[in-house]
């Protein structure tokens, strides 16, 4: 983004300069409006967001655990030694990436699927397909998450039954007892409830597709899967990477499902879960703002490397293609 | 409009009139506020979720102070890990309104560690504890004194069917050892009624084999974060033993490692239902399912109970030691009030109707004694002999570490081996050194 804003930046300067100088009476007090309208909510989202980022740095240098106020210690970077040296860490940020790998593709599959269903439906049907379509999600993660727990649980859950066709799944499967099958429901849960989010994305992508490229392929004797590969991606390249940043950091940052389905049990702990059993669990405050920061970084890490590598201009939702 | 002129004509800038607008609000707001302060004082009474029992004691208690004070209560999280949460950061936040806490006994040593609870008065200590069981006590103790006083308390049973037990020749008029009841439900193929799932119940099952064996988990409690912890001994080897024997022969179903004590429940009360260990809730809430229809009446005449199984035959059990203590906010501003109300409440005529009603079983020695405890609950003899026998879980203030690497350690069942005990040592050792996470 940043190489998207410099160049329009320095493209913009000498116009800004001319600009400044005959500003009229009427751009400055838009302008002046416009901070004045802004302002206040930008200086409270702000301090809002900016404080906690802040405290929870500052907080993170010490041991300091709630329950124990008289035992503060600074440590410097002792709270991240420990926190880089444990396996625990690096096997909640390995079950993280999973999570965030596996549902993204899956979902960018599907909702590509769904996304050419829904451009292609007659127009008679598209607010019903559509609507249908983003049901799962309009319903809040933690009622989904429950849903699905009920649904897999050996002793309220029905699923064994409907999967009893499957060698391994009999009624006495255990879905939750181990990492590999809850990690699959809650994955599973994942996908349902966000595919909408990403059909919706490059639903909108899609639109932007010109139905003349797509016919001139036809007309040259493209095949429908060559029209899709090398016509109508390639031209919606900029939604796919918004869809695949905005859902890479939602899906990193994942809390509710494993919260409510295994809290962390058995394999499936990832890192907002480790920071909340720390900080709030274990009121250990100064170790728990390690593992927020180090989220936090993780995540500004995806945002840049999906910016700079892939080059996707969140701001004009027209991101230039590599 | 006239003001804004006058306001200009006298040249008050108008940022400065936002803000003195803004602070009159404020202060309107605040004085808002403070106006409920005009009557009798409110007390407020932090309680766990129950049937309704302590919001009925407030306001019995609110009425017998003749209009000293008034209790209203508010409501905590359903588990008592997520109370200690919430109840930890409002003290530690130095807020006013906690007067009154209802506090499960294994976090009474963090909030009174820090001086978090208000030490209570000689005269309140002599009035609540004259019947006390000790069991209760000992949970309301920290270092020697106590510090919060026993409102109700809870202990876990061995709950049998009868049917299943005369099949396995089992004498259930003695003590019975863990190790006949495991053989009883191989003999029989049912399943036993344990809890496996990663949770507190997996602390209460371990601390209850380990000191049912003699031993102890942590001793020096007091000394923190050196405290010793004795799991890696005869004691914690022999827990291990029945714990990884249950797991691996599929003793405690196909939903032992995600099983808690509800879920125990309606596995024994199904058609491998044998032999369980859990709190008296489970007698109500059958009686419940069977007037819903969901269950038979002939399963709730089968069930039966007596005291927690022996870990050794010659050794009596030591059973797990649950329930609710009443503590006193150090930053409460009506601590004198507080304790009054903390005597009303829990007066053994309010311990005994809060068990005929709600099911939790009094501290009180004498509330026992009440004839409607006796109609609503059987086993109430048993339960009070139970209370007698029972030790708490270890008494440090880092307890939430040793009860959740104990989780950590020992789920799912069936991996527990006889090095749990010395892994499960060493993995608390460095959590409390600050050296690992959990």
């Amino acid at each position: 983004m940043s190489s998207t804003v410099d160049s329009r930046a320095r493209a913009a300067a000498p116009e800004k300069g001319r600009s400044k100088t005959h500003l009229s009476d009427r751009a400055r007090s838009e302008r002046k409006l416009g901070w004045l309208l802004a302002g206040p909510a930008f200086v409270i989202m702000l301090l809002v967001t900016l404080y906690p980022i802040v405290q929870a740095l500052w907080d993170s240098l010490f041991s300091f655990r709630l329950t124990a106020p008289g035992d503060k210690e600074f440590v410097f970077l002792g709270n991240y030694a420990t926190v880089f040296s444990d396996p625990v860490f690096w096997q909640d940020l390995g079950v993280t990436m999973l999570i965030t790998v596996v549902t993204v593709l899956v979902e960018l599959v599907l909702g590509l699927a769904l996304a050419l269903v829904m451009h292609s439906a007659i127009k008679a049907t598209r607010g019903l397909l559509r609507t249908a379509i983003l049901v799962p999600y309009g319903i809040i993660t933690v009622v989904s998450a429950f849903a699905w727990f009920y649904a897999f649980d050996i002793t309220t859950g029905y699923v064994n039954n409907w999967l009893s066709w499957l060698p391994v799944i009999g009624p006495d499967f255990n879905w939750f007892a181990s990492a590999g099958p809850s990690l699959t429901v809650i994955m599973a849960s994942e996908i349902w409830k966000t595919t909408p989010f990403i059909s919706l994305l490059l639903l909108s992508g899609l639109a932007q597709v010109p139905g003349e490229l797509t016919e001139a392929a036809r007309v040259d004797g493209a095949s429908s899967w060559q029209r899709l590969t090398r016509v109508v991606l390639p031209n919606m390249k900029a939604a796919i990477m918004v869809a695949v940043v905005f859902r890479a950091l939602d899906a990193f940052r994942i809390f509710d499902n494993i919260f409510i389905m295994t809290q962390g049990q058995y394999g499936t702990e990832t890192l907002s879960l480790l920071a909340y059993r720390t900080s709030i669990g274990r009121l250990e405050i100064g170790l728990g703002s390690a593992i927020s920061v180090i989220l936090f970084i993780c995540v500004m890490i995806i945002a840049l490397v999906a910016i700079k590598v892939f080059k996707v201009d969140l701001t004009g939702g027209s991101g230039k293609g590599k | 409009m006239k003001s804004t002129h006058h306001s200009r004509r006298a040249g008050t800038p108008r940022a400065v009139r936002s803000v003195a607008a803004v602070a009159a609000a404020s202060a309107l707001l605040l004085t808002g506020c403070s106006g409920g302060e005009s009557g009798p004082p409110t007390l407020t009474w932090y309680i766990n979720p129950d049937d309704g029992g302590q919001a009925v004691i407030a306001q019995d208690c609110s009425e017998a102070s003749g209009g000293k004070y008034t209790i209203q209560t508010s409501l905590l999280p359903r588990d008592a890990s997520s109370q200690r949460e919430q109840l930890a950061r409002r003290l530690a936040a130095g807020d006013s309104s906690m007067d009154i806490m209802s506090l499960a006994p294994p976090f009474v040593p963090e909030l009174a560690e820090p001086g978090f609870l208000a030490k209570p008065p000689q005269d309140v200590v002599s009035a609540t504890t004259q019947d006390t069981l000790e069991g209760p006590l000992k949970g309301a103790t920290w270092n020697g004194e106590l510090v919060a006083v026993p409102f109700w308390a809870n202990t876990q049973l061995l709950w049998y069917r009868e049917s299943v037990a005369k099949a396995a020749g089992l004498d259930m008029s003695q003590p019975v050892t863990w190790d006949q009841i495991i053989k009883a439900a191989q003999s029989q193929d049912k399943h036993l009624g344990v809890q496996g799932i990663r949770g507190e119940s997996m602390s209460v099952w371990v601390n209850g084999l380990v000191e049912s064996g003699g031993g102890h988990i942590v001793t020096d409690g007091e000394k923190g974060q050196d405290a010793q912890v004795n799991l890696d001994s005869e004691q914690g080897r022999k827990a291990a033993e029945i714990i990884g024997t249950i797991g691996k022969d599929g003793l405690g179903g196909p939903g032992l490692a995600t099983q808690d004590e509800n879920a125990s429940m309606i596995q024994f009360q199904g058609d491998k239902g044998s032999f369980m260990v859990n709190w008296p809730f489970i007698y109500s809430a059958s009686q419940s399912a069977v007037k819903e229809g969901s269950l038979d009446q002939s399963v709730v005449d089968d069930i039966k109970w007596t005291t927690w199984p022996r870990v050794n035959a010659d050794t009596p059990s030591a059973p797990p030691l649950g329930g609710i203590n009443l503590g006193v906010g150090a930053s409460s501003q009506h601590q004198d009030l507080a304790w009054d109300a903390v005597q009303c409440i829990v007066s053994s005529e309010h311990q005994a109707q809060y068990f005929a009603t709600n099911g939790n079983p009094p501290s009180s020695a004498k509330a026992f004694d009440d004839p409607e405890v006796k109609k609503a609950y059987p086993m109430s003899d048993t339960i009070r002999k139970s209370l007698d026998a029972a030790r708490p879980r270890p008494q440090t203030p880092y307890y939430n570490e040793i009860s959740t690497a104990i989780q950590q350690n020992w789920t799912p069942p069936g991996d527990v081996t006889e090095d749990t005990p010395r892994e499960t040592t060493e993995f608390i050792k460095e959590v409390l050194k600050g050296d690992a996470l959990l």
